[in-house]
């Protein structure tokens, strides 16, 4: 990491915007500078007004491995000072600046060769669907179960994507407030039976990471634990709010 | 740099002079950990110190609560670019706990319930600059937040407050702790923003 004291700010131009949820959206940015990142890894996006007032947040990178690029996938957050901005106003040509890639812990390497348990909740499935996208682009085998909780089908962030059938992939749709038309089972919150699958048990030893807001997270990470996860073995990740 | 982000505004509640370079104020408190939240049962719960010469100071938590406490009202500051003004705590100052230690090394490794890590320099402890904390806002400090007892080190960045708060062992040199193996600064001042090393 490059980043000293104040330094390590990069200017960013947005290149590309794509609605992809009613409150998300998909900010593709170009940034000479930036190093590759690793799937996991997020950036601080600073903003400034042009009184000079700045304005600094976390985004997890949706997609890793490219130089100078980032993709990032922001949601909504009801009153925000940032994510409003980020989803409703940013356009291509817009300047922002971002420093990273940071975080050398909520990580996946391609390399690993353990079954790897993600749990997303929301706009958490981002850092996941980046270490989905990096499992899909390598030669990896590792298996890879991914549960995805969110309201309802109109808020599944890139389900299409996340739903390509892939072998040694599986998916698992959770849905909390409405389910889609026809869905077995009646809208709930993620529970056991949504982690616990045949290959991803506490036994099996996945490499498990949890990601979301942060109650999601608190409640999903101690079911987890309750089931036998080695808590040193859940990586966490908190988006923040209640 | 100067660059300016078109169409961005800024809520504009205004830090004013008592907020780092790059924080911005929350009322809420946000929660940042690598893992599960562990659960520490009172009745199981101890602090130690360790020397460098192997000497040990324990503390169960009853001991604990029979030190003298201290009320602290204090501003802290997130890496992540929160802050939160004028928070309370109720705590035991390090000062107290260190009151019988003998030691001569320079550096502390703090170590968590559930692993975690993060390293202060002694004399950033001392003199009324940190606490094990075990209340928040006059309730009982909950688990995501570090309870049933943390470190509370309010001038550096809030990830060397430990949370679950295990044991203290001095160390000779500055050894980088889990954060600051992963990316993040030795010392942490808010005030230099020493975010990242
Ligand atoms: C490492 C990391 C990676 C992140 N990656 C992403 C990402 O990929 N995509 C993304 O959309 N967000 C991500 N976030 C969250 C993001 O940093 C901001 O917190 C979020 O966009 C809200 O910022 P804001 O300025 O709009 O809201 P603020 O003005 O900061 O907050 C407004 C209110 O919303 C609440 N709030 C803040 N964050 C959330 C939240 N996540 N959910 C619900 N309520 C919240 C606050 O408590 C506050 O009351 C990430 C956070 C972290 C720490």
């Amino acid at each position: 990491m490059t980043a000293g004291a104040t330094g390590g700010w990069h200017v960013a131009t947005v290149v590309g915007a794509r609605p992809l949820t009613r409150s998300a959206r998909e900010l593709t940015l170009s940034v000479p500078g930036l190093e590759a990142s690793s799937p996991g890894q997020h950036l601080d996006v600073r903003l400034t007004a042009p009184d000079g007032y700045q304005a600094t947040r976390a985004y997890s990178l949706a997609a890793t491995g490219q130089a100078e690029r980032a993709d990032l996938v922001v949601d909504r957050v009801p009153d925000g000072e940032v994510s409003p901005y980020l989803v409703d106003v940013a356009r291509p040509g817009d300047l922002m600046e971002v420093r990273g890639p940071l975080g050398g812990y909520f990580v996946w390497r391609p390399g690993d060769p353990g079954p790897v348990l993600l749990v997303a909740g929301g706009s958490g499935v981002v850092p996941l669907l980046a270490m989905l996208r990096a499992r899909r682009a390598s030669s990896s085998r590792a298996p890879f179960r991914l549960v995805c909780s969110v309201r309802g089908p109109a808020d599944a962030i890139g389900r299409e994507e996340i739903d390509e059938p892939t072998p040694g992939v599986e998916v698992h749709w959770v849905f909390s407030r409405e389910s889609p038309p026809g869905w077995p089972t009646r809208p709930r919150r993620v529970a056991d039976d949504d982690l616990a699958a045949p290959g991803f048990t506490a036994a099996d030893g996945p490499d498990v990471f949890v990601c979301g807001p942060t109650g999601f997270v608190e409640a999903a990470a101690a079911l987890l634990t309750g089931l036998g996860h080695a808590p040193d073995r859940v990586r966490t990740e908190r988006f923040g709010g209640a | 740099m100067s660059i300016v982000t078109r169409g961005f505004g800024g809520r504009r509640d205004d830090p004013g002079d008592d907020v780092p370079p790059g924080q911005f104020v929350t009322q809420d408190f946000p929660v940042l950990s690598t893992g599960p939240t562990p659960s520490v049962d009172e009745a199981h719960w101890q602090l130690a110190v360790h020397t460098e010469t192997g000497a040990a100071h324990r503390w169960s938590w009853d001991e604990l609560m029979s030190l003298p406490a201290e009320d602290v009202t204090t501003d802290i500051h997130c890496v992540t670019h929160w802050s939160k003004l004028g928070t309370t705590w109720r705590g035991v100052s390090l000062d107290t706990l260190f009151a019988d230690v003998e030691t001569s090394a320079d550096f502390v490794m703090a170590h968590s319930y559930g692993g975690y890590t993060t390293n202060v320099p002694l004399q950033d402890l001392l003199d009324g600059q940190s606490w094990v904390a075990y209340e928040f806002e006059g309730e009982p400090l909950e688990p995501v937040h570090g309870g049933p007892a943390r470190l509370l080190v309010p001038h550096l960045y809030f990830w060397k407050s430990a949370k679950w708060l295990r044991g203290l062992v001095m160390e000779d040199d500055d050894q980088p702790g889990f954060w600051e193996s992963n990316g993040y600064h030795a010392y942490g001042d808010p005030w230099l923003e020493q975010r990242y090393s």
